[in-house]
């Protein structure tokens, strides 16, 4: 019986005029799993993530979000797609010029039309999800800490209650308490919704701790992908120095030899 | 052979520049009239491009205003013409100085602010997470700033205009002795509606330049803090220019019909 996908990606391909940035990724998303996509900086995996959100438009390829074809959509049917998704993004990206509790129910205010009462409930509730009291919901994003905004994305991300979540290197920049923090949450928030998560970052120990699935892009495609448990005896030159971190080996970093 | 290369190379980024403007001015374009329509939004921006503006256009306008009577009455010594201070004062101030000044000084102060808010929103991902909040961002940040500095620009001509000809008013009063209930008559006879309203009808078009300029460079700014430091220089040098070409543009054709 064949897998229920709810993310599919064939042979995608996307360059920034001789650069080329995806040289045909394959990948399957499963319903309902945590799929974490490691690989250097430069190695394509921001781009691959908004190729899927259609903020970039891939050049060639299939993307399919529950069947439906996302290169080449309409604004509309994007629009309509996106209300189903949340994003955690790399510095949160709060709007500077609204409080946390206006960051949080943005979504839902302006995406889906609700009353602003009843979403400032839901914002709330939200907060407290992620571990923050009402009185933050009134500060503006400039007064908190970078694993505090971090939170608030979190919470602006599953607001909605979206089928799939993005996270975009959700560790990168706190320290390693708070960062097993955010992953805690990131767990937490997953399985209560019951959401597909696809997840990139460069750091091993939010990889292993938020993934059932990893895949490794280098160069701009998917070099290697397994079951979280197998990354360690993966047999991928590429995935293993990655993963130990080391200098040498066959990902060659650009960068001038002394 | 690397000369002509360049050149060529030159020429066609400047053709793709003008390209990706045109396409930027006819989406902003659209979404100002399509739905939804963001008033809260739109009223924020009046504000902070019309009401905060106030200021500065005023006293360039009055000071504009002093400066013309006096070299108006310098010259016009020169020709036993010193009775039509009053009159050209207000025909350059409406015409001419009272839109192009706005512009500009709107201009530095607009396009600048705009350009840097939308950089900063673009260099930390906030435009991108507009768009998957379900959130338009043409609908969301442009449209409510171009529709808000083409309804405000004209509104500040218009009081430019008033403390521009009281500034003449002032000075050829105060101290080239003039007569007060002279000056005011010819002033008033001699103004048309059409002098008052080719000067409106520039300033709405100097708001939209102001508005889509400061939008469009800070929208594809690229580059962290130096990426917005550009599109801030660069909103302000294109908006100030293109107001000056489009106001000779403006001139011609509305003066020859």
């Amino acid at each position: 019986m064949s897998e229920d996908l709810h993310i599919k990606m064939r042979d995608v391909r996307k360059a920034f005029g001789a650069k080329h940035v995806l040289n045909g990724i394959n990948l399957d998303v499963p319903r309902g799993q945590s799929v974490v996509i490691i690989g250097g900086s430069g190695s394509g995996k921001s781009v691959m993530l908004k190729c899927i959100l259609g903020i970039l438009r891939a050049d060639s390829g299939s993307i399919q979000v529950n069947g439906r074809e996302v290169i080449g959509q309409s604004t509309s049917d994007q629009s309509e797609m996106l209300q189903h998704f949340g994003m955690l993004f790399q510095g949160a990206a709060l709007f500077d010029s609204l409080t946390v509790w206006e960051n949080v129910s943005f979504g839902l205010i302006q995406g889906k039309n609700m009353p602003r009462g009843e979403a400032k409930d839901i914002a709330m509730a939200k907060l407290a999800q992620v571990g923050l009291g009402s009185e933050v919901g009134e500060l503006s994003p400039a007064e908190l800490s970078g694993g505090m905004q971090k939170r608030v994305g979190l919470a602006r991300a599953i607001a909605a209650d979206p089928d799939v979540i993005f996270f975009d290197e959700p560790t990168t920049g706190l320290d390693p308490i708070m960062a097993d923090v955010i992953n805690d949450l990131i767990v937490k928030c997953v399985k209560d919704l019951g959401a597909t998560a696809v997840s990139i970052t460069h750091d091993m120990a939010s990889a292993r701790k938020i993934a059932d699935k990893i895949a490794m892009i280098y160069k701009g495609e998917i070099i290697w992908e397994g079951d979280a448990i197998e990354v360690d005896a993966s047999g991928n030159a590429h995935v293993d120095q990655f993963i130990h971190g080391r200098a040498d080996g066959p990902i060659e970093m650009d960068v001038l030899k002394p | 052979m690397n000369f002509i290369a360049a050149l060529g190379r030159f020429v066609l980024e400047i053709c793709a520049e003008i390209g990706r403007l045109c396409v930027f001015i006819k989406d902003s374009v659209w979404h100002c009239f399509a739905p939804p329509v963001y008033p809260r939004l739109i009223f924020d921006q009046m504000v902070r491009i019309g009401y905060n503006s106030l200021p500065v256009v005023g006293l360039t306008a009055f000071f504009t205003g002093g400066v013309l009577a006096l070299q108006i009455y310098i010259g016009g010594t020169r020709f036993n013409a010193e009775s039509l201070v009053s009159s050209i004062v207000a025909l350059g101030i409406t015409r001419e100085l009272g839109p192009v000044l706005a512009g500009l000084m709107v201009a530095g102060r607009v396009s600048a602010a705009i350009a840097a808010e939308l950089g900063t929103m673009r260099v930390t991902e906030q435009i991108d997470a507009l768009a998957t909040l379900s959130t338009n961002p043409f609908k969301y940040l442009v449209a409510p700033r171009v529709i808000a500095a083409v309804l405000c620009l004209p509104l500040l001509v218009v009081v430019a205009d008033t403390i521009g000809i009281m500034g003449g008013y002032i000075v050829g009063t105060k101290s080239l002795g003039f007569n007060s209930t002279v000056y005011i008559k010819n002033t008033v006879d001699f103004l048309e509606f059409d002098d008052i309203f080719s000067g409106l009808v520039k300033s709405a078009v100097f708001g939209f330049i102001i508005a889509v300029m400061g939008c469009y460079h800070g929208y594809n700014s690229r580059g962290g803090a130096q990426g917005v430091g550009r599109a801030t220089t660069n909103a302000v040098v294109s908006a100030s220019i293109l107001i000056l070409s489009a106001n000779y543009v403006l001139t011609s054709l509305l003066f020859s019909s």
